[in-house]
């Protein structure tokens, strides 16, 4: 069964994602979305990725919020740290928030193994989206309005001996110094963000869960392409804060 | 709205800029400490990071900066720039990069000035984060040690891009509109320098074979040196101030007492605690009125404001001078001097071949051939000896140091006059008396080592391709004959088209009358 385009994911809970169209009165007139591609060796692809999705969520998190009286709020600091690949001849700045790094990490991982596992050509996608909730009325539930969809396409490539792979660090290095410099170039547009929600709506904007940074509200799913050109679509999805618990 | 800024608007954007140019100082120069740098988030706000962002503030760092700007923002034609550079314990330096915060005169007169533009310049920074370890100086900074360091220095003034070489590259990092202008963010750097694999800087004693053809030996002006970037903090001791890890490991090099250095007395007493008081004192403490229900929407709150800058206390071996509203001329840019002929062909050669400019055969073996010279003329070239190159190759015969008179990248000899026009290109080829047609030859004499190939394992393999490719036969479609044949069959058989088409005249018009 081949799908064109990919499937819009299977929801589980609440909330359904609505694709890139405009929803009712929602802020989010259209979804931005940014698409790059890379080619990695296998052992690469969980480094590379996480070089992408850190270097997006640094600019799309914040410190945390903590709302005082007459609607004034603080924020607090984010700290960064410089990460070194093991398997490319790259570093990058993440932010330091340990949270944060270990749900990447997770998702990262179940990416990496869903290609190894696929048996296929080893071509797949992870996508980063960020999306701002919307409260409907009751029987309806809430709605997840995408604003910036990052999609990340992979193909890992096998090498065959131990030069090649050394001129792999460096190209792949090369590669993803270039998309760093492609999302700085995104963010740098300015272009739409939700508005500083007051502190009733901070849920339906921001992920509060962390305790020490606040990125915008975000899910990551991946799809594996296999050989046949068909979308076999996995979907691991972020636990969203559910905003009816007190 | 208000298209004139109100006084408070106009000093709060003036304070932005003005940390903000410190702050983006601090984040490139930290940068190129050669340590990987780490700061923790904190999710109360401690009233004195700027931005929402932990970066620490390095006392010298802040003092050269201050110094630079002596009172001034950065305003149309008055950039601040801060220039990276390498220096090699030979005592041969070159510019790397040239980090410049302008302002041009495109307002934005519409955007809020304590919400909009102070959460845009924050994401400038962050954007500065990710740009500052993927230029190709990070790589550089991050193994410096005994064979080089990495210095910085700050200027303001007019941008000056003369002494980072032909060919270089931009990147932007970002722009912020505000109401008096537009700040942009951006970095020119060197790029013949990225097919200069680091690990030659390892590996090659000495380093001035190498890189001779590049370096010119510059003059520092005495009113802005030159600092090394090899800062290392103190014990952190202070528990205002977010602390910073001290990456023992990764740094390579302990303080470098060199002369430029000014300031090593006080890079010892850096005393966090201090920092973190007169952090507080020049912080800036991060209300914000937020959403729709707020009093005062927009509006700034914070304790010991009273417009204007806040004093900062003094500090450690800087004391209240570094802040003290100077009159002095702000610090023109460095003129270094031009690079010499043969260097800056060199570098437009290294950039062709870096743009994949590899046309015609012509090209491409000059290109070859100067990256040779310049990758190992300090090399003990073992195959030279064993052909007749007593008069042509003399000259690329590992030398001293100081023979630069003799370097034929410094000084090329006059080109000779030959016979095939291959062996024309090649400006520093030898006398006539080489030029018997053995191009192939007389290149596979020496070793060559391409600018991608590695060292060890399988050198000869682009080496070996380059060889076997350096003269491709012509492609046929473009050999004269040929093409002239074809061109002249053409012609011909023109007549008897024509003739055909003529005839169809009414079929081709009842066609066109379908498309309509």
């Amino acid at each position: 069964m081949v799908h064109f385009p990919p499937p819009r994911r299977q929801m589980v809970g609440p909330g359904r994602t609505r694709c890139c169209g405009p929803p009712g009165a929602a802020p989010a007139m259209n979804c931005r979305a940014e698409v790059l591609e890379v080619s990695v060796e296998g052992r690469q692809v969980e480094e590379a990725m996480l070089a992408v999705l850190h270097t997006v969520l640094l600019h799309r998190s914040t410190g945390k919020f903590h709302y005082k009286k007459e609607g004034t709020y603080s924020i607090g600091t984010v700290g960064t740290q410089d990460v070194d690949c093991d398997f490319i001849d790259f570093a990058y700045v993440r932010v330091s928030s340990e949270e944060l790094d270990r749900a990447l990490r997770k998702a990262v991982g179940e990416f990496k193994d869903a290609l190894r596992g696929s048996g296929s050509d080893g071509m797949g996608q992870i996508s980063l989206e960020f999306y701002q909730k919307k409260k409907s009325r009751w029987p309806f539930s809430d709605e997840c309005i995408p604003w910036e969809l990052w999609t990340i396409k992979v193909n890992v490539v096998n090498l065959a001996n131990e030069q090649e792979r050394q001129i792999c660090r460096e190209k792949v290095g090369e590669k993803l110094c270039e998309k760093i410099i492609n999302i700085v170039e995104v963010m740098n547009r300015h272009e739409y963000l939700p508005k500083m929600p007051t502190q009733s709506e901070v849920d339906n904007v921001f992920d509060t869960s962390l305790k020490d940074v606040q990125p915008y509200l975000y899910k990551i799913s991946y799809q594996i392409t296999d050989s046949l050109g068909t979308s076999v679509t996995t979907t691991m999805r972020r636990l969203i804060k559910d905003t009816l618990a007190l | 709205m208000d298209t004139d800024l109100s006084s408070q608007d106009r000093k709060d954007l003036d304070k932005f800029i003005k940390f903000f140019a410190l702050k983006t100082v601090q984040v490139i120069v930290q940068a190129r400490l050669g340590e990987k740098i780490c700061t923790r988030s904190s999710s109360s706000p401690t009233g004195s990071d700027w931005f929402n962002l932990a970066i620490k503030d390095i006392p010298e760092v802040t003092h050269e900066a201050k110094k630079a700007l002596a009172g001034q923002l950065p305003a149309v034609g008055r950039s601040m720039c801060v220039e990276i550079s390498l220096k090699t314990s030979e005592g041969d330096s070159m510019e790397l990069e040239l980090w410049c915060l302008e302002m041009n005169e495109k307002c934005d007169k519409e955007i809020k000035v304590s919400y909009t533009v102070y959460n845009r310049l924050s994401l400038l920074l962050k954007s500065l984060l990710a740009i500052t370890r993927v230029t190709p100086a990070y790589r550089l900074s991050r193994k410096q040690g005994h064979e080089y360091v990495i210095l910085y220095r700050i200027y303001f003034g007019e941008v000056q891009l003369s002494g980072l070489g032909e060919g270089f590259q931009t990147v932007r990092v970002g722009t912020v509109g505000t109401p008096v202008g537009t700040i942009t963010l951006s970095c020119a750097y060197r790029i013949n320098l990225a097919f200069m694999s680091t690990r030659q800087f390892e590996r090659t004693p000495p380093i001035m074979g190498i890189i001779i053809d590049h370096f010119v030996d510059r003059p520092y002006p005495s009113s802005s040196p030159m600092h090394p970037c090899n800062y290392r903090a103190g014990e952190d001791n202070g528990a205002v101030y977010p602390s910073v890890e001290d990456s023992q490991e990764v740094c390579t090099s302990s303080f470098s007492t060199s002369p430029p250095s000014q300031l090593s007395s006080s890079r010892l007493s850096y005393q966090p605690a201090a920092l973190g008081v007169g952090s507080a004192d020049m912080g800036y403490p991060v209300l914000f009125a937020g959403g729709l229900h707020a009093a005062h929407p927009h509006q700034l709150i914070g304790p010991g404001k009273e417009g204007g800058v806040p004093p900062v206390p003094s500090q450690p071996a800087h004391g209240t001078q570094a802040d003290q509203e100077r009159m002095c001329t702000p610090l023109d840019g460095v003129h270094y001097s031009a690079a010499t002929p043969s260097s800056s062909e060199d570098t437009e050669t290294v950039s062709n071949s870096s743009e994949g400019k590899c046309g015609s055969p012509h090209d491409l073996l000059e290109t070859i051939f100067v990256r040779k010279v310049g990758a190992f003329v300090n090399k003990p070239i073992n195959q030279v000896t064993m052909a007749n190159l007593d008069i042509p190759f003399a000259m690329f015969a590992p030398k001293n140091v100081e023979l630069e008179d003799n370097d034929p990248m410094v000084n090329p000899p006059d080109s000779p006059e030959t016979e095939s026009p291959l062996q024309g290109s090649l400006h520093s080829e030898g006398s006539s008396g080489s030029s018997t047609g053995n191009t192939h030859d007389d290149f596979v004499m020496i070793d060559f080592k391409p600018a991608f190939s590695k060292d060890d394992i399988l050198p000869m393999d682009l080496g070996t391709f380059y060889r076997e490719f350096q003269n491709p036969p012509q492609l046929s479609s473009l050999s004269i004959d040929i093409g002239a044949q074809s061109m002249a069959e053409d012609l011909d058989s023109l007549p008897e088209k024509l003739a055909v088409h003529e005839k169809n005249v009414k079929e081709f018009d009842a066609f066109v009358e379908t498309l309509q």
